[in-house]
């Protein structure tokens, strides 16, 4: 959890829908993120965990007020430039490009120009096997390899926030603590944080908050300690049976 | 001698081959993007350089450098006002408007230049030859044009692995989605492949212009042979070009040596050979 929370703002969302032709995904997603704060999304699959980041980063085009970052609206914004205004994402799935290097891969987060604390040099101290792996291809790696280059290509941008959409989806739970173990060093450099996940336990220990998303909409919100058990399972799967 | 002869000329042929395919395998290794009008781009660049060396009196060789900047210009703007609207999960939108635009730039060239045959006159350059042995010519215009090739597949070669811009083409290549979350605009990536292909293109367009005659219906043969050196020479893959022309170039030679009227059957076999045994090419670098 991150100790430099400012109760402020940085981006929120109003009313956000989302539609994959006529298919709607979200249904009026209202959410914020205080600067410095670590925030983790939770709900099953299908419930609009990843539509409603893609949204954010301009991957799927909304209302323009729709998504404000610093009072911005930037919900009609393109990727590009919403990676330019300080939001980078890992996508789920790492995506990592396989005709590059890993060096390559990194390299390819800086190219948004965005200046700060976050270099190769960097980049390889937080992750030091990267660095004796840099010129080997991106698909070289072990699974969980490959999720450190996504977290340090996204944090080559020097973003002012951090989307890490599944980064433990498919690794052994050592390699999983490994990377949350990056978590705290990234928040520490001033990075606000948002987390999707499945793993409810993982996601609760590393955030300051937790939205539960359920089939389009936000089915709970709260800090970790004031949730219960039966609300969260209650939120995660809609169902009373489940509680019980 | 004579088949040493033959292979020889037909490696040097297969340069042309290389050049008309290099810009078709590059635009394909970017944004998997089959450009149909590519033959009569071929034909359209050949005719900015008549009019080049007509109207400003220049050798064939140096209207290239009024060429070659006017191609990627036209590349880079038909890409980012027409082809970049037809880009998406469907291959089949630009598959039409490429074609489209290929039957557009006949009738264009049609009505401004008529259907005569043309062809830019080099000089000396025509007919001067380099002896080798007694028995063994080499014509210097073949020979510049082999060695051009050689140069632009080096440098496309150098662009895609030793420089930033090559690094996003290939990252553009993989994920064009993914790569607009490192800030880069896709648009303007396939954009500026589209330009850099075109003015190769001008290139080859010069050395066809010089080589042989041309009329606006002739861009679909050129098309066919840059098909086939790309298909031969493996899916995305620079070098494989230039082996794949050769390959087109060497076969129509020897099916020449063997009866003249089996010139273009015998690359045309080649190709159906290669495409049978090694569907994906000899040295394909794409992955899907």
């Amino acid at each position: 959890m991150s100790n430099h929370v400012l109760n402020q703002p940085i981006l929120y969302t109003q009313k956000l829908t989302a539609f994959y032709g006529d298919f709607q995904a979200l249904f009026g997603i209202d959410f914020h993120l205080n600067i410095g704060e670590t925030v983790a999304i939770i709900g099953s699959n299908g419930a609009g965990k990843t539509t409603f980041l893609r949204s954010i980063t301009g991957l799927l085009c909304n209302e323009p007020s729709s998504v404000k970052f610093s009072g911005q609206p930037i919900g009609a914004s393109s990727p590009d430039e919403i990676v330019k205004l300080g939001i980078a994402m890992v996508p789920e799935g790492r995506q990592l490009f396989p005709s590059l290097s890993v060096e390559e891969n990194l390299r390819m987060g800086s190219l948004s120009g965005r200046s700060g604390q976050w270099d190769l040099r960097n980049i390889y101290e937080l992750f030091p096997v990267l660095k004796e792996r840099r010129h080997h291809g991106s698909m070289d790696l072990s699974g969980g390899q490959q999720q450190m280059v996504a977290i340090g290509r996204a944090l080559m941008a020097n973003p002012s926030i951090l989307l890490c959409d599944e980064i433990s989806l498919g690794l052994a739970p050592i390699i999983i603590k490994d990377i949350y173990r990056a978590l705290p060093a990234i928040c520490s450099e001033g990075v606000t944080v948002v987390v999707v996940e499945q793993d409810i336990r993982q996601a609760m220990a590393v955030s300051d908050r937790v939205y539960c998303f359920q089939e389009g909409r936000i089915s709970l919100e709260g800090r970790p300690d004031e949730l219960t058990t039966e609300a969260i399972t209650h939120a995660y799967f809609g169902l009373e049976d489940a509680v019980s | 001698m004579s088949w040493i002869d033959a292979i020889l000329q037909g490696t040097l042929l297969g340069g042309q081959y290389a050049l008309y395919a290099a810009g078709l395998s590059l635009i394909f290794g970017v944004m998997r993007l089959v450009n149909i009008a590519h033959g009569d781009l071929i034909i359209l660049g050949a005719y900015i350089a008549l009019v080049c060396v007509e109207m400003l009196g220049l050798h064939p060789l140096l209207s290239m450098i009024i060429v070659c900047p006017t191609m990627f210009a036209i590349g880079y703007w038909m890409q980012k006002l027409v082809l970049n609207k037809t880009l998406g999960n469907d291959i089949l939108p630009p598959l039409l408007v490429t074609f489209g635009l290929s039957i557009i730039l006949q009738n264009v060239l049609m009505e401004v230049f008529s259907a005569d045959s043309q062809r830019l006159q080099s000089g000396v350059l025509d007919t001067a030859s380099l002896q080798l042995t007694d028995e063994l010519t080499i014509g210097w215009l073949p020979l510049i044009c082999f060695v051009t090739a050689v140069i632009v597949i080096a440098s496309l070669q150098f662009l895609f692995y030793r420089t930033t811009m090559g690094m996003v083409f290939r990252a553009t290549s993989d994920k064009a989605e993914i790569v607009q979350l490192m800030g880069v605009k896709k648009d303007r990536v396939f954009a500026l492949a589209m330009g850099i292909a075109l003015a190769v293109v001008g290139i080859a367009s010069v050395f066809m212009a010089m080589r042989t005659n041309f009329d606006p219906s002739v861009g679909p043969g050129r098309l066919l042979y840059a098909f086939e050196a790309v298909i031969i020479g493996g899916l995305g893959n620079i070098w494989g070009t230039l082996l794949g022309g050769i390959i087109i170039g060497v076969s129509q030679a020897i099916g020449a040596q063997i009866n003249p009227g089996w010139q273009q059957l015998a690359g045309h076999l080649a190709f159906l050979l290669i495409l049978i045994f090694r569907p994906n090419g000899l040295f394909p670098r794409t992955k899907d």
